[in-house]
């Protein structure tokens, strides 16, 4: 199996606020794992700086033995020009807590805009993609409709199959479901597990959906305070906790 | 359901109407104002030395509607060059460049603090300081070179003086628009592999457009009334050639009147416009 992903003691500062205190982390492509932790413990911060939306200020994040976002010379990271990390983040698709599709889009908009002016796709083949796209997750018939006349469920969907759109061999889920009503989670998690099933998707999930986790994950990664307290299969660190803190977690989430 | 159906109610008692309160001070008010304004338009417009046929006389001369015509084209111009100036400064002021930013800052500090007679008056002497603008390299050689004058003619000083001007209010608004949009829409449009330009053409400028646009339809509407400042550097819109006319025949609130009901017309149909732009805008 090859390495996806690989983190080697990744530092994030926040001005005098360390919220990342030296991440050490490996991802193998076809392996699902989630990042469950108190809030604060830096979870989402560590996800978002797999696609460079936050700069790292120490240590090295690989995805696919290539550095995320900078370049190594004479024992120096370069930060890449706007261009490269577009073109990095290409592969990596990303459905975030509060959704975020574009409102002045219909959802099939949504769904096209960056094959077509990213990867230059022709049109009618995007279309058809979307469609289909649209179909899996379970909307055929809002493919016209506008984010704001979809629910909460909907849009997370639609959110999923616009980072699809891509073609991504790797998935970054923030807390997809936080923000969702609690009777439209399951629709939204149905969508995620039918991925890992049906394409082997690899994928990192940072989320609270404990039962979730335990069903689909490979591994769980437990952090607090900016570092990983443990981590291993769902069945050992949910079932037999080595460490006090994540016996405090979970005892507080389960 | 079934307990409140059973439970007695009072009988119900015979209707009894319903009288608001009287407002005998309003209609008082009313009144009085009511008589004050027929009085005043009465006496306007029965007032012989109006001379009424002065202004109908001119109303559609040639003169005044190609004065008409040059306050439309001068408000067109000019907030072309402050739209397109204002989306420039919005975007170096939100720059993290501290020098690009400051300068916008800069910009904008100037071109609000001087008053807008004294930047037409600025532009239009300018070649009394710089008779000259060549193309070359800075402190090098010169590789052509026009005459101030020719270049910079009165109606190129206008919409420079009104442009500038104006791009400095506009910077502000479209400022305010893209500050407007969601941060996570252009995280999302990133996430996707949209380089910066893009995201700020796709995504973000879109969005921060029913924001921008229905204050850009105000500063369009006070351009319009704006461009009568012009005067004072003998550009020939509506109000100078207005003040030609008046200045030979002496009938100086006819021709005003004229003046009053052309701008009266073109802000009409702006705020039409803005109107409808608005209401499409807002969904």
């Amino acid at each position: 199996m090859t390495t996806l992903i690989r983190a080697e003691g990744v530092h994030k500062r926040y001005g005098t606020l360390d919220v990342l205190k030296g991440i050490d982390l490996e991802l193998a492509e076809g392996e699902v794992l989630a990042l469950i932790g108190p809030s604060g413990s830096g979870k989402s911060t560590f996800l978002r700086c797999v696609n460079h939306l936050e700069r790292i200020d120490a240590g090295r994040l690989y995805f696919r033995d290539r550095l995320i976002g900078y370049e190594e010379r004479d024992g120096k990271a370069y930060e890449l020009p706007d261009k490269a990390i577009a073109a990095q983040r290409v592969d990596i698709g990303m459905v975030f807590q509060r959704f975020n599709l574009f409102p002045h889009m219909t959802a099939l908009e949504n769904i096209m805009m960056a094959p077509i002016m990213v990867k230059k796709e022709p049109k009618a083949e995007v279309r058809e993609r979307a469609h289909a796209l649209l179909a899996r997750v379970g909307l055929a018939d809002k493919a016209h409709s506008r984010p704001d006349q979809l629910s909460g469920g909907q849009q997370q969907r639609v959110a999923i199959a616009r980072a699809l759109a891509m073609r991504p061999g790797l998935m970054l889920f923030d807390e997809p479901t936080s923000a969702l009503d609690p009777e439209l989670v399951g629709e939204v998690l149905d969508v995620m597990r039918d991925l890992v099933r049906a394409d082997g998707m690899t994928m990192i999930i940072v989320t609270h959906e404990m039962g979730f986790a335990r069903e689909v994950c490979d591994t769980i990664v437990f952090m607090d305070g900016g570092v990983v307290v443990e981590s291993g299969p769902p069945s050992s660190l949910l079932g037999d906790p080595r460490h006090e803190r994540t016996r405090a977690f979970l005892s507080k989430v389960l | 359901m079934t307990t409140s159906q059973q439970t007695a109610r009072p009988a119900v008692k015979a209707e009894i109407q319903a009288v608001p309160l009287r407002h005998p001070g309003r209609w008082v008010g009313a009144g009085v104002l009511g008589f004050v304004v027929i009085f005043l338009l009465q006496g306007w417009v029965a007032n012989p030395r109006m001379q009424w046929e002065v202004v109908g006389e001119y109303l559609f001369s040639p003169a005044v509607l190609s004065g008409v015509g040059t306050t439309l084209l001068l408000t067109l111009l000019a907030m072309v060059v402050g739209i397109a100036g204002g989306v420039v400064l919005a975007v170096l002021r939100m720059s993290p460049n501290p020098l690009l930013s400051s300068l916008s800052g800069f910009y904008i500090w100037i071109f609000r603090g001087v008053p807008l007679l004294v930047q037409l008056l600025f532009w239009y002497f300018l070649s009394a300081v710089v008779p000259t603008i060549g193309l070359g390299v800075p402190w090098g050689p010169t590789f052509v070179q026009f005459d101030t004058n020719m270049i910079i003619t009165q109606l190129a000083a206008a919409v420079l003086g009104l442009g500038l001007h104006e791009a400095a209010y506009m910077g502000e608004i479209v400022r305010a628009g893209i500050a407007s949009v969601d941060p996570g829409q252009t995280e999302a449009a990133h996430a996707l592999g949209l380089t910066r330009f893009q995201t700020l053409r796709k995504i973000v400028l879109p969005q921060a457009m029913r924001v921008i646009i229905p204050p850009t339809g105000n500063q369009v509407v006070s351009m319009l009334k704006t461009t009568s400042l012009v005067f004072a550097i003998a550009v020939p819109e509506l109000l100078t050639s207005i003040q030609g006319i008046y200045s030979r025949n002496f009938q100086q609130v006819p021709l005003l009147t004229v003046a009053c009901f052309w701008y009266l017309v073109a802000t009409t149909v702006m705020n039409a416009g803005q109107h409808y732009i608005e209401r499409r805008f807002s969904r």
